[in-house]
């Protein structure tokens, strides 16, 4: 058994400090080169296919931007 | 698998927790404080006390907090909120009440009402948070700051001839008898995070005993008076902070 995630981003809310992207097991994560209204870098998913939805990275954010699931397969 | 596929509500694994407001925080991107603020709805959340809950916010970066926490707030002059946290917990004994403070409210200038309120056992859980600087007012430092660390009112390091030594104000209250759990945290890592968010629980669980004072002291950041990234922020906690504010429990009910 194993499990696919994926993240709901609230990329208007986010503001770019990057602390999440180091917690990523698979490196799943990037700050993007477009900004949000605020001007920051948003969280963006670039190898969506290795998350695991262990949500690591929505444990760490400052502002509750990432939404998890994970599904059995 | 699709997108489509796993995105269900039988799926969620995390999400924002509804007792914070919709607002954006104000904080600095990466700051602390909206983890810990994070962390203490999601705790208020899971005990299902939202109705029955009422924060002190204090004077510091997190004097707004009552903007983010969709649950009944006061603002305390800068250090009272201990005294505040006592009148309100005493008028009202069945209501979940918890201090919010940085440390240069509760370690510098609200030194007195910290002690006090924990000398005489107040019900209540205190949250503080140490970044071992004023971070509000542009960076000075606090009685926190180590030694060493440059600070705007430092600005060549601490030192003990010029500045004394800083203050382990949870040691020190920990030796008082109305306290009755006391816990150093951090949540600069998932794993301290979830650490973290468990000792706020017990923190706010032990209200329900009537046995004193819970402490949770959380070792955190201050990435802009740092003057470093977030993420660099994080890791000179680790290598500096941490020496000096071991984490772990200072006092819990079997100890
Ligand atoms: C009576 C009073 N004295 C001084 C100040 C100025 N002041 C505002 S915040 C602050 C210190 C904040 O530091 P801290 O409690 O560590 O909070 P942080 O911003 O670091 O989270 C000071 C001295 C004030 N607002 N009121
Ligand atoms: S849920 Fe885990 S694997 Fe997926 S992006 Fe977040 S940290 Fe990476
Ligand atoms: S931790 Fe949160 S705010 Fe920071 S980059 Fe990641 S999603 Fe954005
Ligand atoms: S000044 Fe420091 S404590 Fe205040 S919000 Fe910014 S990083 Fe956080
Ligand atoms: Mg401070």
């Amino acid at each position: 058994m194993a499990f696919q995630g994926t993240l709901v981003i609230d990329t208007e809310k986010c503001k770019g400090c990057g602390v999440c992207v180091e917690t990523c097991p698979n490196k799943v994560i990037a700050l993007s080169k477009k900004v949000n209204k605020k001007g920051y870098n948003y969280l963006e998913m670039v190898k969506e296919e290795a998350c695991i939805g262990c949500a690591n990275c929505a444990v760490i954010c400052p502002d509750g931007v990432i939404e998890v699931y994970r599904a059995k397969y | 698998m699709t997108r489509e596929e796993i995105i269900k509500p039988e799926n969620l694994v995390y999400r924002r927790t509804p007792v914070l407001t919709d607002n954006i925080m104000h904080y600095c991107p990466g700051c602390g404080h909206g983890t810990i603020h994070r962390l203490i709805a999601e705790v208020i959340e899971e005990m299902g006390i939202q109705d029955k809950t009422i924060g002190i916010s204090p004077v510091g970066c997190s004097v707004l907090a009552y903007n983010y926490f969709d649950v009944d707030f006061v603002e305390a002059a800068h250090g009272r909120a201990p005294a505040c946290g006592t009148a309100i917990k005493r008028l009202n004994p069945d209501k979940y009440v918890f201090t919010y403070q940085g440390d240069g409210d509760l370690a510098a200038i609200g030194t007195a009402e910290t002690i006090h309120a924990c000398n005489r056992g107040e019900n209540i859980t205190m949250i503080f948070v140490n970044n071992a600087i004023y971070g509000m007012t542009g960076g000075q430092m606090a009685p926190t700051t180590l030694l060493g660390m440059k600070t705007a009112t430092c600005p060549y390091g601490r030192t003990v001839e010029a500045n004394g030594y800083p203050l382990k104000i949870t040691e020190l209250i920990a030796q008082l008898p109305g306290t009755y759990y006391v816990t150093r945290q951090a949540v600069f890592t998932p794993a301290h995070v979830r650490k973290c968010k468990k000792a706020i629980r017990q923190a706010f669980e032990n209200q329900n005993l009537k046995k004193g004072v819970s402490f949770v002291e959380v070792v955190s950041n201050c990435n802009s008076n740092w003057k470093m990234t977030a993420t660099k922020a994080n890791q000179w906690l680790e290598e500096n902070m941490l020496p000096f504010y071991p984490l772990g429990d200072l006092k819990t009910p079997e100890k």
